[in-house]
């Protein structure tokens, strides 16, 4: 059977386009001492272990998607995230820019974009609309990710700040400086 | 401004955390489905399982809130037990009403839920007193949710010449106009929107962003917006793709990616006899669900009071940053 749909239109591509400036991220990175990725890793995966283990209704929504491995791109910072939240074996690993990484889904914006985002403060399809987040990859995926999360009471941020034990309200205030810087950005 | 009838403010729920927001934001009811073909949100990692609903219920009633549970997409031949068992169960569990398309589910379920109160989906499709006052005879549908074809003026007189409830949407995304019978993705995808409840099914969705930020959106093999640097998206549907359609170029042949918002009219459609004022989004996020409910509450109570509300801007929420009052202000919007 022909499919009888028309062309699809060619807009043409904006030269010169760059992605947006991002003061939070550069607010984050100020507030934050820099740290080497090595370092970084026992605490991410500490951090996907715990949301893991204390959210199995999360994992239970994403279905066989847990299996899935998303590239998590803020792209005013020097490293990325790959995250498969697999309950038999959950990772959360950085990677520096540059490497090549496998992946099934890559989501990317700003790290405030992607703060509000896990922080239930902003609707991702309102984000994606105005084109502040990218999605490209197994759509279905990301879909179940989206919904999963905001099915959680507490935000994800909430639980990645916990997962700091003792200093789990610092980093939470780090967290909402961060939004709040970025608000406030005329 | 006189004070005016305060109609009931319907607000969708994708999850039980959703459904908790909207209940805290000030719904009068809120309307879920169950996982599975059963309603027209069939996507992953959304809907509730039978357990969850029973929780919803519970949760909605204490805080004065009503369920609706949407058993609204159309069963076919082979697969009419899943409909009934969603019907069966959500009763069960004493949700406040079923919201059902399918003339066959109706008649299914007026003569093994006779108690049960039935509200006529929008994919129904039902627009004129005939069509209305034929299944409040034969089914006593108590509740019909009215296409986004009508104008204002034309929703009161359906009101004056039927024997059920009017809900009207005020809010969200706007599809095509012939609802309950778009084949669109049906066409491309082989999964259909009226009979799998999925509307441009995620797995068949791709999206390729260039190193200059223009967002190509792919459905299937076939591509179906291309969109430049800096340009609002829209849902990834085939009715809201750009075309080459022979006498324009880069043309919105079916829809353009805008949202129904009819805060402005909300007075009109109150003096017009509508009961229930209906928000559309059960896929959006809690963030969504809490600053559109909140709003509309503020409104409709200011409305009803005789006051003049100060309106929020939604258009942050509008899916590609653009609003319109559809066919209820005028049948000339397209």
């Amino acid at each position: 059977m022909t499919l009888t749909l028309p062309v699809m239109i060619t807009n043409k591509p904006l030269p010169g386009a760059r992605r947006p400036d991002d003061a939070g991220a550069r607010g984050f990175a100020r507030l934050l001492p820099p740290v080497p990725l090595f370092a970084l890793q026992p605490l991410l995966g500490h951090i996907v272990r715990t949301v893991a283990r204390r959210h199995p209704e999360l994992i239970a929504r994403l279905g066989d998607n847990c299996k899935k491995r998303f590239l998590i791109d803020p792209y005013n910072l020097p490293f990325f995230l790959l995250l498969q939240p697999d309950p038999d074996r959950p990772q959360l690993r950085a990677h520096t820019r540059g490497q090549d990484v496998e992946h099934d889904v890559h989501i990317s914006g700003t790290l405030v974009t992607l703060l509000r985002m896990i922080d239930g403060q902003s609707d991702s399809d309102a984000l994606f609309f105005n084109r502040d987040l990218a999605v490209t990859g197994d759509t279905e995926a990301v879909v179940a990710l989206r919904n999963a999360l905001d099915n959680m009471d507490a935000t994800l941020a909430d639980d990645v700040a916990a997962c700091f034990g003792p200093l789990s309200r610092p980093v939470r205030g780090v967290i909402d400086l961060t939004l709040k810087f970025a608000s406030q950005k005329p | 401004m006189t004070q005016l009838f305060k109609p009931e403010l319907v607000c969708p729920a994708g999850t039980p955390a959703g459904l908790r927001t909207a209940v805290d934001a000030g719904a009068d009811a809120v309307y879920c489905g169950f996982q599975g073909p059963t309603n027209a949100r069939n996507f992953p990692g959304l809907n509730f399982t039978l357990a969850e609903m029973a929780d919803a219920v519970t949760y909605a009633h204490d805080g004065g809130a009503k369920v609706l549970a949407a058993i609204n997409s159309f069963p076919t031949a082979g697969r009419t037990e899943i409909w009934k068992k969603a019907i069966d169960d959500a009763v069960s569990i004493g949700i406040d009403a079923v919201i059902i398309a399918d003339i066959g589910m109706a008649g299914y379920m007026s003569r093994n839920h006779p108690a049960q109160r039935i509200h006529l989906s929008v994919q129904a499709g039902a627009s004129s007193p005939e069509a209305i006052n034929f299944y409040c005879r034969n089914f006593d549908i108590k509740r019909v949710v009215l296409p986004r074809i009508l104008t204002v003026a034309e929703i009161k007189k359906v009101h004056d010449e039927i024997g059920c409830e009017i809900e009207a949407f005020v809010f969200g995304n706007i599809g095509m106009m012939a609802e309950g019978r778009c084949a669109l993705t049906n066409y491309v995808t082989g999964q259909s929107t009226n009979m799998d409840g999925v509307c441009s099914p995620a797995s068949h969705v791709h999206y390729e962003e260039d190193e200059d930020r223009n967002l190509k959106t792919k459905l299937g093999e076939f591509t179906i917006d291309c969109i430049a640097c800096g340009e609002n998206a829209g849902y990834p549907t085939i009715c809201k793709g750009r075309y080459n359609a022979g006498h324009k170029q880069e043309y919105y042949a079916f829809e353009e990616p805008v949202s129904l918002n009819l805060t402005r009219l909300l007075p009109d459609l109150m003096r017009a006899g509508v009961t229930a004022l209906k928000i559309e989004g059960r896929q959006r996020s809690r963030a969504y669900v809490k600053a559109v409910v909140s709003a509309f509450r503020q409104a409709v109570d200011a409305y009803s009071r005789g006051d003049e509300p100060d309106i929020s801007n939604l258009l942050a929420l509008t899916e590609g940053h653009r609003e319109t009052q559809g066919a209820f202000r005028s049948k000339t919007w397209r």
